[in-house]
């Protein structure tokens, strides 16, 4: 997409221009400092970790201690099958709202049928509904299914965080599909079917890449969900990382950043390789241009 | 447009004709039937969420055998209760300022980074990270540097080892200050997206006519991007009225009460007191607010798109 400069009055006013670079490189400090001092802190020996001093000697134990046996009996956690249970869940509950969203949002993008709107607007109002509302009954249902603590249990409750994302996303993709494409295919002689997997679904790949990266970070920074619907078994880095603050005893301050840092990166690197679309779909869920 | 979309050409006119080989009720059904997984999985919450709702009208605890049908006597335990109005106080006021700052500081980072210059460019590319961490992580980080005895946070500002950003006078505004740190990026990308699908003409032809920069924003661009300013608006009001995950982990709702918000109420009366009918009740009342919320919103929000629309045209 080519750039263009809106208001180019700024250009002209070089103050005013560094003026703006300036405050454009604090907010950046504001919004990096945060990372980039835990990253520092997760590098830090046990005795360090209270120095609020940049110069220190760096250590990589506290990352192999986090993922390690030594980090499971400090926090009765194990962060490394927390890792995969995340993994696992998130990956599986992308894969569920895709197959159930992706017809919805077809549906919902090609047609005006009656129930639409009200059916998105629905579908929108249970990413605004308090989660406990639905936690609790869910907590007691999952004790009666056995699906308490189990991954299966985390796949169906972070779906329904992630099944609206999809369609939502997806909707405007399909909206934005000239529907003369598929007609075309119609008058080759596709049926409906077979025009909406060589037609339409291709076209829209960036869409669905874009909708499946968005809900799987949507489900793996989730907290509340498995906080309260698992325990040891299948609990998620989320719950994982808290643990290493530690309720009781001791706070592991460096731990806790090596942890918080592992967190984060798989979201990180996944958003980082497909930024552009990311942004696309994260814009075009809540705004149609 | 996708919230309550009236401005839209209708869908009738973009399906594909086809031959008549299929009835014509198979295909007016289409839709509802691609629609029928997904419905399926609305029903799939539908039954907790009224199951919740129905929590509230019992006297279901921990240790209480007999559950039985009491009405309203929870809502009106609730209502009568001084918790409620003070945590309905603290959401509000959590909700509000964390939106308002929110939206400024995003707004002002969108029209920072619009620009070609090296630094808004590469920064553009950073601008996305806060958001891919989890907020209890990000709260978690937080924490840390909020301490007032080794937090880096007091050193760096000089503060030294008297200031406490989680007492009972600043807990409130330090969680505020997480949710700003972790949500301005979603407002700045929406808006950033929004000034983007600008058209260029306008403010070419008011730069020829020697408008001011002040000028443009106001009287061209903030017009314009008045819809997109409100989407966001809507998505951080009503996210940050059920806020949970921030301040459990930096504070859990304290000191005292300074931070309990309502889902935080709700959480301790269900889970750490086992009461779930007035944790129910709670959940309820707040699903109510949110939902009137979001009524109004939708509402203005429709309102703006239509004038938006009339005045692009």
């Amino acid at each position: 997409m080519a750039r263009r400069e809106l208001m180019p009055g700024q250009k002209r006013v070089s103050a005013g221009g560094v003026v703006a670079d300036t405050v454009t490189v604090l907010w950046f400090i504001f919004a990096l400092f945060p990372i980039v001092w835990m990253f520092l802190l997760s590098l830090k020996n046990n005795v360090q970790q209270t120095s609020t001093y940049f110069g220190f000697t760096p250590t990589w134990t506290n990352y192999l201690t986090v993922l390690g046996s030594k980090g499971e009996q400090l926090t009765s956690v194990d962060f490394k099958s927390a890792v995969l249970t995340s993994v696992l869940a998130c990956a599986g509950a992308t894969a569920v709202s895709l197959v159930v969203g992706i017809p919805a949002a077809y549906a919902a993008g090609r047609w005006k049928f009656r129930g639409a709107e009200s059916l998105m607007f629905n579908m929108l109002s249970f990413r605004f509904a308090p989660e406990l509302m639905v936690i609790v009954p869910l907590f007691v249902i999952y004790h009666y299914l056995h699906l308490f603590d189990t991954t299966v249990g985390l796949i169906w409750v972070l779906q329904l965080v992630t099944m609206p994302l999809v369609v939502w996303i997806l909707r405007s993709y399909f909206q934005d599909l000239a529907p003369e494409l598929e007609q075309a295919a119609l008058l080759d002689g596709y049926t409906r079917i077979r025009a909406f997997f060589s037609v339409a679904l291709p076209l829209v790949r960036p869409g669905i890449a874009a909708a499946a990266l968005l809900a799987f970070i949507f489900a793996w920074n989730n907290y509340i969900f498995p906080l309260i619907l698992t325990d040891s078994n299948a609990t998620t880095v989320t719950v994982a990382v808290t643990k290493f603050l530690g309720g009781g005893g001791q706070a592991y301050y460096n731990l806790t950043a090596a942890a918080a840092l592992l967190g984060v990166l798989p979201p990180l690197v996944l958003a980082l390789c497909i930024q552009r679309y990311l942004v696309r779909g994260l814009s075009f869920g809540a705004v149609k241009s | 447009m996708t919230l309550a979309d009236e401005t839209a050409p209708t869908r009738e006119a973009t399906e594909p004709a086809e031959p008549p080989r299929v009835p014509a009720w198979r295909r007016g059904a289409r839709p509802y039937l691609l629609s029928i997984p997904a419905l399926a999985v609305v029903v799939g919450i539908l039954y907790p969420f009224l199951s919740g709702a129905y929590y509230s009208l019992l006297d279901y605890s921990a240790g209480n055998t007999h559950v039985k049908l009491v009405w309203f006597r929870n809502f009106a335990d609730v209502l009568s209760d001084g918790g409620l109005w003070r945590s309905v106080g603290v959401t509000v006021e959590y909700a509000l300022i964390a939106t308002a700052v929110e939206t400024v500081l995003g707004v002002g980072v969108a029209l920072l980074l619009n620009r070609s210059t090296l630094i808004g460019r590469i920064f553009e590319k950073v601008l996305i990270l806060p958001l891919m961490i989890a907020p209890v992580i990000a709260a978690t980080m937080w924490k840390l540097m909020f301490d007032a005895n080794f937090g880096i946070l007091n050193h760096v500002l000089g503060l030294g080892h008297t200031f406490n950003w989680l007492s009972k006078d600043h807990a409130l505004y330090s969680a505020i200050l997480v949710d700003v740190w972790v949500y301005t990026p979603f407002v700045a990308v929406l808006v950033l997206a929004g000034i983007r699908s600008l058209p260029a003409e306008p403010f070419e032809a008011s730069d020829v006519d020697g408008a001011s920069w002040w000028y443009m924003f106001r009287r061209l661009m903030l017009p314009m991007i008045y819809p997109y300013i409100l989407v966001a608006v809507i998505f951080r009001l009503m996210d940050c009225l059920k806020i949970f995950d921030i301040i459990y982990a930096l504070t859990a709702g304290g000191p005292g009460t300074v931070t309990t918000t309502l889902q935080i109420n709700a959480f301790e009366d269900s889970i750490t007191h086992f009461n779930y009918s007035r944790g129910s009740t709670y959940m309820f009342l707040l699903w109510v607010l949110v939902f009137i919320a979001a009524r109004f919103l939708v509402g203005v929000l429709t309102k703006a798109q239509k004038r938006a629309a009339g005045t692009e045209g």
